[in-house]
């Protein structure tokens, strides 16, 4: 303990401005799992970091601090467990401060993902503050000589049935926070929340509409230098000469970095780097290999890769007997994170030190790999979240950090500030990965599902560091890390297999995972996984065998869905889009409807929507959403409803635009041009959320519930609309025109 | 070395006639908003206001502003005072990750600065060219419609708190 927490000193004094002094104990709670885990489980994150001063810290001028090891991605969070923090400690809202991911000052909560933020963070924050607030009453008796009972909290304060008062920051010295989180929290009653609940508005967003230095890309550290990366023209090329001399000659260039195919330029300003990164690109030569499979094949190129097989639902009634059966394949080509803001981080190597602040989605593992890339122990490497653009998942942020430190490790005492360049984004990203889905099902008699079989071909999901090999700049140094090998994501949550098991009641059910372990374009985690294209097949052939059992979609599912929950949010989509059994769309509209369960254990979202189809072209256009979301208790119901909104549009973007292109040896969607993403002329006319509450129902998170759910909706409304089912994604234009036209 | 008019103050600038206008608001005169997005005039991230006009910053050189009144974001107001269209960005809670925002602002004041009352189609058709990955585009609309009437009623007395609906 005593070594790890001089180490930590040592980091954290030659981290720079930025950092401000904590406790020893809060470090220690931060950074190292209790002793001997207590038997009960704790709750959320509380269970992998359970001393309350990691979560909750209070100074003696009562100033009250709330860390979280997750990282603010856009989503909002922060102000979300604010208002927690804030409610069940009872002080206001504004008197609080919120500290994110940060090696040298928070939890190690992973990776910010799979809207875990919620749940994890969230959950532990609130049961850390109300645990807090309870040893504060306690000590208050104890100095007032009076029993808990008689007092209350208020205000930062606990008072007295006789009017005497003690703030928290007196009552709070020596390690009073410094204990073991117990596995229940006298949690408040929702009913009389004051600020859980409440639209707050979100306490980001005013910097971010002045000009406010709110992203690492706007960071300026004394003395910093620019640098940009000249990344191979492709997967696997080999840098055989290149000839700097003409780079070095240029204005403001400090320094050419090379290191096998690592090739970066430093300049003191930033364009000229840029300048020079285009001079050392153009002397760059690069032996190439055509590697990439037949974009324009998917379906057979994934399907024959090798494959471990396993069957991971299987349900018999064989009394259910199926009369009429249909069958179905559906595609997902690679798609793109796409963030408009291409990976940026700083780096400084100060004292044995690398400080390196970026917009990773997990701090500690990123810390890991950067500290195996440089070849130093953990201790020497501190990992900074500072805002990025949004990411939607594992982009180019740990990449561009990675970048960073190797070069600032070239640089000693220098801060090294890496953007990529828009191509390098496009070309370089891991993508969410293609898949394919084969399906099939019988009705019986009555019109229900007898049986169902639902096979997925997939990468894994996740190739996010961990160890050095996930990251580009320690692949392609002279002593390269090789790319670990890739796992599936286990169950329950899954990866490829993500939502792959219906949540209906089938009498007959089997899921079988293909997991593909070869992986042809570089991939990793996209906003909701598999669940995005399990969700958009499993809930398009709802929609197919409710057209062959001539059925309503609506009446359909709910037919087959026992959830009360699932029910709900079903049952209230369809009251506010106005859905009417055998209702008729105008003519050139479509309705559609979708639902799942994220995950098959977060939160429930169904969706209704209407399509419009220009049958001259084939255009779509997405008319008015309308969403039913169920994430358990709701902190900030209007941050709620704008992940939803957001999810939708974006997954709209996915679903009707998006593939990325390449041919057998480069990716050739490397901007919007070649890339295209929705813009204002596809954003439907209205989205309308409609949040069920649950009042003290745990968190769910809402980040990606949406994704499926948009995505099949829209499937369901392009074949409302024009007859056709589309099955391929994306139902491009052209493919909705040729349908039509076939 | 030339100078330039940025948000009603003339700077001495010291990079090349061919930097875009985009670095020398960010690197040299270490202004925050207006962004980095592609370089290529294909997102709008880096939108200003050139004259009355939107311009994308990243494909603008220098050379080409002698003269000329560049107005950032950082020039319409502050976090203590903010403008119309800062407000009703504020009021919409229209942004998630926020990093197109700056520029979608940019734009939506320069269209609002000819066309005092837009229509939803114009307010769309202007923002053709910038790109939002987060999805926030209904709040943008609603945000734009706001600061139009923000700008068009003198009675600034509302207030943020509590105004997210």
């Amino acid at each position: 303990m005593n070594a790890s927490v001089i180490d930590r000193r040592r980091v954290l004094a030659g981290g720079g401005a930025l950092i401000v002094s904590f406790s020893m104990t809060s470090a220690y709670a931060a950074d190292q799992p209790a002793p001997a885990a207590p038997p009960p489980k704790l709750p959320g994150s509380l269970k992998d970091a359970p001393f309350l001063d990691a979560w909750i810290r209070i100074d003696a001028d009562g100033a009250i601090t709330a860390f979280t090891g997750k990282a603010e991605l856009g989503q909002g969070f922060k102000t979300a467990f604010q208002q927690i923090a804030a409610e069940e400690m009872d002080v206001p809202f504004a008197s609080l401060t919120v500290i994110t991911a940060d090696t040298g000052r928070t939890a190690n909560e992973g990776y910010t993902s799979g809207s875990h933020s919620m749940q994890d963070s969230g959950t532990a924050i609130q049961n850390a503050a109300a645990q807090a607030r309870a040893l504060l009453v306690a000590e208050a008796a104890r100095r007032f000589e009076v029993p808990e009972e008689s007092l209350h909290t208020e205000n930062g304060a606990v008072i007295s049935f006789d009017g005497r008062r003690i703030g928290y920051g007196e009552l709070v010295a020596g390690d009073l926070l410094h204990v073991q989180a117990q596995p229940t929290s006298k949690l408040k009653d929702p009913a009389t929340f004051k600020v859980m609940g409440q639209p707050v508005p979100r306490l980001d967003i005013p910097a971010k509409v002045t000009g406010g230095a709110a992203y690492v890309q706007d960071m300026r550290l004394p003395g910093m230098v620019h640098a940009r990366i000249v990344r191979p023209p492709s997967y696997g090329a080999q840098l055989t000469a290149c000839d700097i001399s003409a780079t070095v000659k240029m204005p403001g260039v400090v320094k050419v970095v090379r290191d096998g195919n690592f090739l970066a330029v430093v300049a003191q300003k930033e364009f000229q780097a840029v300048k020079a990164m285009r001079v050392l690109s153009a002397a760059a030569q690069w032996k190439e290999t055509a590697s990439l499979p037949k974009q324009d094949d998917l379906l057979r190129v994934l399907t024959r890769l090798p494959s471990q097989d396993t069957t991971i639902f299987q349900h018999n009634d064989p009394s259910a007997v199926g009369a009429k059966t249909i069958e179905a394949t559906y595609t997902r080509p690679y798609q793109s994170h796409g963030s408009i803001g291409p990976s940026c981080a700083v780096a400084q190597s100060t004292d044995g030190v690398m400080t390196v602040w970026t917009h990773t989605q997990g701090v500690y593992p990123d810390r890991q790999g950067i500290a195996e890339m440089l070849r130093v122990p953990l201790q020497r490497v501190r990992l900074i979240h500072v805002e990025g653009s949004g990411c939607y998942g594992h982009n180019g942020a740990d990449d561009a950090a990675a970048d960073a430190a190797l070069i600032a490790r070239a640089m000693p005492g220098v801060p090294v500030r890496v953007q990529w360049m828009r191509d390098q984004e496009h070309g370089w990203e891991p993508y969410g990965p293609a898949m394919v889905t084969k399906l099939k099902a019988s009705l019986d008699a009555n019109g229900a599902i007898a049986d169902w079989n639902f096979e997925v071909w997939s990468n894994t999901h996740s190739m996010r560091p961990g160890g050095a090999g996930s990251m580009l700049a320690a692949q392609h140094m002279a002593q390269p890390f090789a790319v670990p090998d890739p796992k599936p994501l286990p169950l329950p949550e899954g990866g490829g297999d993500r939502n792959a098991i219906p949540i209906y009641t089938f009498p007959n059910a089997h899921v079988v995972h293909h997991f593909i372990p070869a992986m042809p374009l570089r991939i990793s985690a996209m906003r909701a996984l598999g669940a995005y294209h399990n969700v958009f097949s499993i809930e398009s052939f709802m929609d197919e065998l409710a057209h062959a059992a001539e059925a309503d979609p609506v009446e359909f599912r709910l037919k087959h869905l026992a959830d009360s929950r699932g029910r709900d949010v079903i049952n209230k989509a369809a009251e506010g889009f106005g859905w009417r059994k055998q209702q008729k769309a105008p003519q050139g509209r479509g309705y559609g409807f979708a639902f799942a369960r994220y995950k098959n254990l977060a939160a429930y979202c169904a969706i209704a929507t209407e399509i419009e189809i220009n049958s001259e072209t084939g255009q779509p256009r997405l008319v008015r959403a309308v969403a039913a979301v169920d994430s358990g208790q709701a902190v900030n119901p209007d941050g709620l409803k704008n992940q939803v909104e957001g999810a939708i549009v974006q997954s709209m973007s996915w679903t009707l635009f998006e593939s990325v292109t390449f041919d057998d040896t480069r990716i050739t969607s490397i901007d919007w041009q070649t890339y295209p993403i929705a813009r204002f002329n596809s954003v439907p006319d209205r989205i309308d959320v409609h949040i069920i509450n649950r009042p003290g129902l745990p968190f769910l998170g809402s980040g990606e519930t949406g994704q499926g759910p948009a995505a099949a909706s829209i499937a369901n409304a392009i074949a409302n609309a024009t007859g056709k089912r589309l099955r391929n994604l994306p139902l491009t234009r052209r493919r909705i025109k040729d349908a039509i036209d076939a | 070395m030339m100078t330039l008019k940025v948000n009603g103050r003339d700077h001495q600038i010291e990079s090349d006639p061919d930097t875009p206008l985009l670095y020398v608001l960010r690197d040299e005169i270490k202004l925050n908003a207006a962004k980095f997005g592609c370089g290529l005039g294909q997102c709008g991230a880096c939108t200003v206001i050139v004259d009355g006009k939107a311009v994308l910053s990243c494909v603008t050189p220098l050379l080409l502003l002698e003269g000329k009144q560049v107005t950032t974001l950082e020039g319409l107001g502050t976090i203590e005072a903010p403008a119309p269209i800062q407000r009703a960005f504020i009021e919409e809670q229209a942004a998630q990750c926020g990093y197109c925002i700056a520029g979608m602002m940019m734009r939506a004041q320069a269209l609002l600065q000819r066309n005092s009352r837009p229509t939803d189609e114009q307010i769309r058709a202007e923002l053709e060219p910038n790109l939002c990955r987060c999805g926030t585009h209904m709040r943008i609309l609603r945000a734009v419609h706001r600061a139009a009437r923000l700008m068009e009623t003198a009675d600034a007395s509302s207030t943020i708190d509590g105004s997210v609906r």
